[in-house]
Order: structure tokens, then C-alpha cells, then sequence
């Protein structure tokens, strides 16, 4: 795997058809250019791949170091001892993932190695795109949030929540929404987001070897995903909040279903104290492992517990408060180093802050209409369609055409577990998004990667990448 | 905000549009939950958001591209040129709670519009997504390669005249 053994192809365009390089092209198409050239057609435009450092510009090698982002000499030094850049012959290229058990789906990472050093890191995205952004401009605004729960999956509400609320926007009913609609968003998206902090202490702990925290993590959520399934039919990808308010009321009982998760988790995260947080292994394994500062998280637009694990008080829910949130009280847990055991405890605190905000939610539950009354945007009831022809059609004529929306655009902003996830969205006043754009934090942070990684040692990337939580789904769209 | 001949672009046509550094403004989606957009041409562009981060904006949370091809008549601020694409900057500033967004127009015949790379890092995989895309080109960006596409993907699958392809359905034992 070394890089020296082979020539290199020196204009990638017109790639090299060699019938001798065929047979050694197995072993060497991770970190050589050569080899993988052998497959590729004529319309190349340039490789995805990490380069040896030789064929890398200079300004893209300072991207891929991090060094972009350093402020001087002396702050680089201050953040540890960087390994001095060494020649290329003491280095390696190796690959890791698509498929790979900690790379939390199909993200695939070339690192540059020094012995166990990482040097060089670039993530290599793009094996789980299925193009919903183009799907979503076939589909109408009631049919958007089928296509939108999928995308980063361990957020669904999150998801529709972002694209509901561009819809509304542009329909201009965001203050018509019954405040029922609204209190259950906020219920859902709570609980939401505990599912998807407890599956990532879940994966966490699974990438760091403590294997039984992986059933732990897993059956708390269970719990939570029981609740989705009697309110919304499925545990996951619900499509239950819709542009107009929510598709269904809570069903009865449901206020028993989020008090007994309510009293069950506590001495479950307990627990998770005891077998985790306090423990010297764990503490060793995570503390200083993936250090970025404040200056490089707000440069590289990362959000959510990463930017909150650098000390910088960032939280849309209090900062550009949505829905009611500015009516609930709550605390933004925010980390002072910066590392990958800070990020492990703000999720943590996170879940106890959202139990807390639930219990708030469950208080002030209102009574009222679940969506909106705007015969626009709501199909009609079922027992309308009985009695009255004009329900029969209308009903008819929203499902098959969908609704119109107004010439313009909107770009709706929220908090998710992992960060903020925007919809963006552009309309030319037909029933379907001319242009649907997600702002996927996970596509987003995952650009910390290189930075977080750089001076570390290859068993600590598998605690990087845990601790930046990316849903591939979410980064692939 | 009634300064009229300001900007280089503008038509003066007596409409009195708001600017903001020398670019036409406007706010949309009402007074309650409005979103302020301001529209640069190519060349202010790089020089509107520098100023922007010096105001403060010192966060781009998300950059992409819109391929207006079937809808060239949407009502832009007066003095705006519609163009077939639009690069779609949305900026956070994080000391004041705000937001804003940039809207480019990117002409089809080069499109080509300056990256804000060396501003905001955190632009890099968003221009390169937008780039595999649409195809439009970021100057400055250091490494402009496709991210979600295969490499020798033909094609911007996100463009208007892309079609998705279909394939047809033909029905189990049916007598075509």
C-alpha cells in the first residue's frame, strides 16, 4: 500500500487502458490513482479520492491538514503537538469504510498514516445518494413529507417539521396553526430527539468496545419508538407532521405512553453514569480525543452538540425560537474542551434536558384542532365525504392535484439532534417544490472530520466519527 | 433605505428599492417571519459577503443552487436580471440572532460565481454538492470535484433539462 511503487497517471483524462495493470490493480486502488484508473471511462472529471501528497495542490493539502483554519503557528502549537509533515515515502494511504462497521452506514474515510498517526483524513460521501431532492420536485407538498422523513432517518419529525414549516411559510399560515398542532411538535420532537441521543449512546458505545451500552442504548429506544408507534402508526419515517398541523390527534392513553418513558428513563441514564461516565476506561478513551476549538467549529458551520461541545451557547430553540419554545423553560448544555467526551456528555445532559422539557409540554397540552381549519391546505373529514358532494370533490382534488403554493421561497431553520437541519425550499406557485433543498447538519459536520482527527491516532478515529453522530442518510440525501 | 442610484445594476426605473451594500434588498414572508434577501450580482457577490461577515454574519449554515430554467418570471427585487441559475447563500449571525440570505444570479452561458471558501471553510462540501449538481463552477474553491455523483457521472442530475429517467413499467403476461 505503500505509494512509491507504482507510476503515476499524469493526465487523468485520458486514463490509461492497460491490460497489465488489470491484475494489480486489487491490491493498490485504495491510495494510487493508477490502478483505479484502469476503470474509468472517458468522462473523469477529477477524482473524489485522497491523492498521494505529490499530486495534491497545495492549497487543497492545506485544506486536508486543517491547516485552513488555524489561526497562527502558535495557536496550532497550542493545541498539541502536530506531528511534523513528513516525506511521502514514511506515509501511507489506507482506506476505511464504505463498509465498515463503525462508519455508522456507507461513509467512507482515506486516511494518510504515520504509524498510528493520522495525518491527512478526507471523508468520501455519496454511496447512499438516491437524488431525493429531485424526487421531492415530483411530488406535491401533502406528498413531500413522505420523502423527507427518510432522508436523515433517526430524526424523521425533525425532518418533516423543517419542511412543514418552509411550506407554511410560503402559504403564509405559520400564525394560523392551532396551537394544539404546535404543542405536539414540540412533544414529538422532543421525544425525538431522546430516541436519537440514546441510539447514539447506543453506536457510541458500541465504536468504543463498551458492547453491552449497544443493547442498553437500543432498548431505551425501543421504548420511545413504542410511543411513535401508537401515535403515529410507525416506528419510523412517520410522515405524521404535515404542512397545516399534524395528521392525526394523540391517541388516548397517550399521555400514560410518555409518563411511563417519563419515569422509566431516569434510572435508566443513571445507569448509563454509573457504566460509562465515571469510568476511568471511558473517560481515557474520550477526554482530548478530537479537540476542535470554537474558531474552526464556527468557520466549518458545524452545529448542535459540536459546536455546543466548544463552549459557544448555540441553540436555535432558544436562540431563534420556533413554535413555543420561547415559552418553555430549559437550559443549552454547552462543553468547554471541545473533545469527543464532551459531546458524549452534552448528549447525555440533552436527554434529561428534553425529559425535562416533555414534562413542561405534557403540562400545557391545550385542547383544540390538531391541523388547521383552511379548507386550502386540509382534506376534509371522512363523514363530510358521506354527506356532501362538494367535500367529495374537494377531498378528490387535494389528493390527486395537491394544493398550490404561492410564487416565492423560504428557508426554515431548526434545531435537530444533530444540529440544524433548513429546508429550503422554492416554489413557482404549482402544487409541487420546484427546488427542495435539506440543509443536512450531518452533510455539514461531517467536514470537522479532517480537522478533528489530524495528530490523532487511528483507534481515536472510530471515537471521532462516533462522536460527530452523522446519519448517512442524511448526508447522502 | 430610499438611496435609488446606488447600484450599478439598477434600472431606476422610480421604484424606490432598498439596498443593502449597494445591492438590491427586499424582505420576504411577511413582517412577523421575514426572511431578508439581498441580491448581488457575480461580482459584488464576494465583496457583500465579506461585508456581511464583517457585520457579523460570520456563519454560512447553508449554500445551493436553484436551476430556474422553467420559471425565469419569478419576481425579483427591480433592477435584478433573471438569470437560469441561482446560488443560494444563507448566513447566520450568531451575536445578534439574526439571519440573511444572498440570492446570485448565475448566467447559463458561464456559469461560474465566485467560492466563498476562503470566508467561510464550511462551504466546501456545500459547493461542491452544488457544483455536482447544477455544474456550476466556484472560483477559488480548492478542490471542485463531485461529492454525491460517481466521478465519471455524465451529467447534473439537479438541472431543470436533466430528465430523471424512467423505466418503463410493462405489466406481468400482458399482450403488448
Amino acid at each position: 500500500m505503500s505509494t512509491t511503487e507504482e507510476p503515476l497517471v499524469d493526465d487523468p483524462a485520458t486514463p490509461l487502458i492497460d491490460e497489465s495493470k488489470l491484475g494489480a490493480s486489487v491490491a493498490d486502488d485504495g491510495d494510487d490513482t493508477s490502478g483505479y484508473a484502469v476503470f474509468i471511462p472517458n468522462t473523469y472529471e477529477g477524482a473524489q479520492l485522497l491523492k498521494p501528497r505529490s499530486e495534491t495542490t497545495a492549497r487543497e493539502l492545506l485544506r486536508e491538514v486543517g491547516s485552513v483554519l488555524r489561526m497562527s503557528e502558535a495557536e496550532a502549537a497550542k493545541l498539541g503537538d502536530l506531528p511534523e509533515d513528513p516525506d511521502e515515502d514514511q506515509t501511507m494511504i489506507i482506506n476505511m469504510g464504505p463498509q465498515h462497521p463503525s462508519t455508522h452506514g456507507v461513509l467512507r474515510l482515506m486516511l494518510e498514516l504515520q504509524g498510528e498517526q493520522v495525518l491527512r483524513c478526507k471523508p468520501i460521501i455519496g454511496y447512499l445518494h438516491t437524488g431525493m431532492e429531485k424526487t421531492a420536485e415530483q411530488l406535491t407538498y401533502m406528498q413531500g413529507g413522505t420523502n423527507v422523513t427518510r432522508m436523515d432517518y433517526l430524526s424523521p419529525f425533525n425532518n418533516e417539521l423543517a419542511f412543514s414549516m418552509a411550506t407554511e411559510q410560503l402559504l403564509g399560515i405559520t400564525d394560523d396553526i392551532p396551537e394544539r398542532a404546535t404543542w405536539i411538535r414540540m412533544l414529538m420532537s422532543e421525544l425525538n430527539r431522546m430516541s436519537s441521543h440514546l441510539l447514539f449512546m447506543a453506536t457510541n458505545g458500541m465504536d468504543l468496545g463498551a458492547v453491552s451500552m449497544m443493547i442498553y442504548g437500543w432498548r431505551e429506544r425501543e421504548e420511545v419508538l413504542r410511543f411513535f408507534q401508537e401515535v403515529t402508526g410507525l416506528r419510523m419515517n412517520h410522515n405524521y407532521i404535515r404542512p397545516g398541523g399534524v395528521a392525526a390527534d394523540l391517541p388516548a392513553g397517550w399521555r400514560d405512553g410518555v409518563l411511563r418513558l417519563l419515569d422509566l428513563l431516569p434510572e435508566r441514564l443513571e445507569e448509563y453514569d454509573i457504566l460509562m461516565t465515571g469510568q476511568p476506561i471511558w473517560r481515557e478513551r474520550l477526554q482530548g480525543v478530537g479537540v476542535i476549538t470554537p474558531n474552526e467549529a464556527l468557520a466549518l458551520g458545524a452545529t448542535g452538540p459540536i459546536l455546543r461541545s466548544t463552549g459557544v451557547e448555540w441553540d436555535l430553540r432558544r436562540d431563534l425560537p420556533y413554535l413555543k419554545y420561547d415559552e418553555l423553560e430549559f437550559d443549552i448544555v454547552v462543553g468547554s474542551y471541545g473533545d469527543a467526551f464532551d459531546r458524549y456528555a452534552i448528549r447525555l445532559a440533552e436527554i434529561r434536558e428534553s425529559m425535562e422539557l416533555v414534562r413542561q409540554i405534557l403540562e400545557r397540552m391545550p385542547q383544540g384542532d390538531y391541523r388547521i381549519q383552511d379548507k386550502k391546505v386540509t382534506p376534509p373529514p371522512r363523514a363530510r365525504i358521506d354527506e356532501s358532494m362538494e367535500a367529495l370533490i374537494h377531498h378528490f382534488k387535494i389528493f390527486t392535484e395537491g394544493f398550490k403554493v404561492p410564487e416565492g421561497e423560504a428557508y426554515v431553520g431548526i434545531e435537530s439532534p444533530r444540529g440544524e437541519i433548513g429546508c429550503y425550499i422554492a416554489s413557482d406557485g404549482s402544487p409541487n417544490p420546484y427546488r427542495m433543498h435539506m440543509r443536512d447538519p450531518s452533510f455539514t459536520n461531517i467536514q470537522c472530520l479532517p480537522h478533528m482527527m489530524r495528530g490523532g491516532l487511528v483507534a481515536d478515529a472510530v471515537a471521532v466519527i462516533s462522536s460527530v453522530d452523522p446519519v448517512l442518510g442524511g448526508v447522502d440525501r | 433605505m430610499t438611496d435609488t442610484d446606488a447600484s450599478p445594476v439598477s434600472d431606476t426605473q422610480g421604484d424606490e428599492t432598498p439596498e443593502l451594500h449597494g445591492c438590491p434588498t427586499w424582505t420576504v414572508g411577511g413582517e412577523q417571519h421575514g426572511q431578508q434577501v439581498v441580491f448581488p450580482d457575480r461580482d459584488q457577490y464576494l465583496a457583500v459577503a465579506k461585508a456581511l461577515a464583517d457585520e457579523g454574519f460570520t456563519i454560512c449554515v447553508d449554500l445551493c443552487g436553484v436551476d430556474y430554467l422553467e420559471h425565469l418570471d419569478r419576481p425579483l427585487p427591480a433592477g435584478v436580471v433573471p438569470e437560469r441559475f441561482e446560488v443560494v447563500a444563507n448566513l447566520v449571525d450568531i451575536g445578534n440572532r439574526r439571519r440573511i440570505r444572498i440570492r446570485v444570479q448565475v448566467p447559463e452561458a458561464d456559469p461560474t460565481v465566485a467560492s466563498l471558501f476562503d470566508l467561510h471553510p464550511g462551504t466546501e462540501s456545500p459547493e461542491r454538492e452544488t457544483y455536482d449538481m447544477f455544474g456550476i463552477e466556484f472560483d477559488g474553491h480548492p478542490d471542485l470535484t463531485r461529492i454525491l455523483m460517481p466521478e465519471d457521472w455524465v451529467g447534473h442530475p439537479l438541472r431543470k433539462d436533466y430528465d430523471p429517467g424512467r423505466i418503463p413499467v410493462q405489466f406481468k403476461e400482458a399482450n403488448a
